[in-house]
């Protein structure tokens, strides 16, 4: 594995420069060269050359009988008996990738008393439903959920398996990944196969957000990713769909755990959870403090939504983490999203530049956030903030 | 206890600024920093030793310049720097890396718990931690928030999940990811600072470690990136200026059919 610029192909153009995101090229004699210490093979620079003068070589590992692996596989995620909403997002995704390749579309679900939920899984578009169920898969345990999940793999060979990005499937996923030795891609926002070679395309925020990397596992199967909550849109229930369900018994040995379950507390929090708002009203650095939130609650009450924040305020102390909106908090996609005082830097664009309309309200003409933003409004969100929440109110009689 | 902290260097990104003509990030100036999940990784290793007794090593896989953050690490009280650095690491996706930090790893004998930060901020990937866990089968708790306690070779903790939070038992060694409610980070001492000046710093490269040489780097990542774009913009949006009460009536007038 290696990285070498062919000086005779190289123009000095500079445009490598540009696009290294780790500053791994500088110019010398008018040939671009690169800092092996700073480069990490990444491929920007050979994808932007435009006289072919980068290369990369490298030499590859590969799953053995690569081709046998057919067919599409999502995760089925239970909590509490409870099926999340992000696998019949999943379910979607996976029907339209399994129908481009004219595969099946599995789901696979673990759990304890959890046959039940097979028949809306297929419903919703699976053609296959494998269900494991079993007193010790009652709630998630990284070790018996990941022996099961490697004993199917291996059995069933999918070429696709996809997961949600949820604090359980983050953990699951990463160590089947590892145990089955595939690629693993995290929160992907968008997926597509390349029916030619049967390859997943993996599109992804990379290097903090604002350029996109798609990523590709060519040499081993299943191709694995992950995808937040919201990202694509639920399957559609259909009742007259019929699908196979297929109960598998799993050696007990494979159940150990050494990780137990003691307990599980919910915390209830006042406000409406902002991943499952349609509506979010945020606040950030603008708000001044904390005790002026409570415009922000009251608009929020008027339209139905819920309340978040900017990692400015809620590093200032004035929200709670959980209301957190971008790259270190929560991902969140609703129909409108009104921006209060809220800049727009990377991190915080990322978390909700896919929501249907997005407000701005800002003093700063010439803010980050009014790029994204549907219908901004320069002003002082002190005046605009309350004149909105009065003007809702009447014209939704609320 | 013998702990293990594995952290990552990565560039501050509070920084990163979007250059409008090109689209493209703007790195120039761009400081490095200890991941800011490592921090809480760090603190908690520290208190853990403060606790019980022991050593804390801090471990970070990177280019030689990465050395920086492990000696901030020490002004943090961690006892020892290991920095993982060699060509034959670069370009490595998460499973490398896991790899890589595990074969580490294993030639520090004897370890009790390993902590990761939850995830790197520059790749938000959060596979890391498991990977590790998994290349040394060691049972892992992601997402911690408190370590109650640890006793009998075992320890229990609890973690965040999307509702509240689980308390689990764990057996010993285990791998830990942690959160940022898990503690408040200290701000290195004076002696600390001194500490980390003088601090000797392991380097260790693919031939100091017992470890298979396809299985690094590019060739050892299945993972590859085939294209990097700018995505689109979104269309340009309608601007309000002037009077607040006239922008106001607009806006709901625009959005009072969207809301349900």
């Amino acid at each position: 594995m290696s990285i070498q610029i062919n000086n005779d192909k190289c123009t000095g153009c500079t445009i490598c420069l540009k696009v290294c995101p780790f500053s791994a090229l500088s110019m010398s004699n008018k040939k671009a060269v690169i800092d092996l210490d700073k480069c990490t093979l990444c491929g920007a620079c050979q994808d932007s050359c435009n006289f072919k003068a980068i290369e990369i070589k490298r030499e590859a590992s590969r799953t053995p009988n690569l081709e046998a692996y057919k067919g599409v596989w999502v995760f089925g995620e239970q909590k509490r008996g409870a099926v999340q909403p992000v696998v019949y997002e999943l379910l979607g995704k996976g029907r339209e990738l399994a129908d481009k390749l004219g595969v099946e579309l599995s789901c696979v679900i673990l759990g304890h008393n959890v046959k039940g939920k097979c028949q809306e899984l297929i419903f919703r578009g699976a053609d296959n439903v494998y269900v494991v169920d079993a007193p010790e898969l009652e709630h998630f345990l990284d070790e018996p959920y990941t022996n099961v999940l490697v004993n199917l793999i291996r059995k069933y060979r999918p070429e696709i398996f996809l997961c949600g990005a949820t604090v359980i499937g983050r953990s699951l996923i990463s160590r089947v990944a590892v145990k089955i030795h595939t690629g693993l891609t995290a929160d992907c926002t968008g997926l597509d196969v390349d029916t030619k070679e049967r390859f997943l395309l993996q599109t992804r925020p990379a290097f903090g957000g604002n350029i996109m990397a798609t990523i590709l596992s060519k040499n081993h199967r299943p191709q694995m990713s992950t995808v937040r909550h919201k990202v694509f849109k639920e399957a559609v229930v259909n009742p007259n769909r019929k699908g196979k369900i297929i109960e598998e018994v799993i050696p007990k040995v494979l159940l150990k755990s050494r990780t137990k379950l003691l307990d599980v507390v919910e915390e209830i929090t006042s406000t409406a959870n902002i991943a499952e708002a349609d509506i979010i009203v945020s606040g950030g650095r603008g708000m001044k403090g904390p005790e002026n939130f409570a415009l922000l609650e009251e608009l929020a009450k008027v339209l139905g939504g819920a309340v978040g924040s900017s990692r400015a305020a809620v590093d200032s102390g004035w929200m709670p983490y959980s209301h957190q909106v971008g790259q270190t908090g929560k991902t969140v996609c609703p129909k409108i999203y009104i921006a209060c005082g809220i800049s727009g830097q990377i991190q915080h664009l990322v978390g909700m530049q896919s929501s249907d309309i997005i407000i701005a309200i800002n003093q700063d003409p010439s803010a980050p956030i009014f790029t994204v933003a549907t219908y901004g409004i320069v002003g002082d969100l002190f005046q605009v903030v309350p004149l909105l929440t009065r003007k809702f109110k009447e014209a939704l009689n609320r | 206890m013998n702990i293990v902290v594995c952290i990552k260097q990565v560039p501050d990104t509070t920084q990163v600024r979007i250059d409008p003509v090109t689209n493209t990030l703007i790195r120039e100036g761009v400081q490095s920093i200890i991941n800011p999940f490592d921090v809480y990784a760090i603190e908690e290793g520290v208190r853990l030793k403060e606790r019980f007794g022991g050593k804390v090593t801090v471990i970070t896989m990177g280019p030689p310049q990465a050395e920086a953050v492990l000696r901030e690490s020490i002004s943090m009280g961690c006892d020892e720097g290991v920095l993982v650095s060699d060509r034959a690491f670069a370009g490595s996706d998460t499973l490398a890396t896991g790899y890589t930090l595990a074969r580490a790893i294993n030639k520090i004998k004897d370890v009790d718990m390993i902590i990761c930060g939850k995830q790197a901020s520059d790749g938000d990937t959060a596979q890391v931690g498991p990977g590790i866990a998994t290349q040394l089968d060691i049972p892992q708790v992601t997402y911690v928030k408190k370590i109650e306690e640890i006793a009998n070779g075992k320890a229990k903790i609890e973690r965040m999940t999307e509702e509240g939070f689980e308390i689990v038992e764990t057996s010993m060694p285990c791998l830990i990811t942690v959160v940022k409610e898990i503690n408040e980070p200290r701000i290195p001492s004076l002696k600390g600072r001194m500490a980390a000046k003088k601090a000797v710093i392991l380097a260790w490269k693919a031939i100091d470690l017992d470890i298979e040489e396809n299985r690094l780097g590019l060739t050892g990542s299945p993972t590859w990136v085939s294209k990097i774009f700018t995505p689109p913009p979104r269309p340009k949006g309608q601007m309000f200026e002037g009077d607040p009460e006239e922008s106001a009536t607009n806006l709901v007038d625009l959005l009072k059919n969207h809301i349900g």
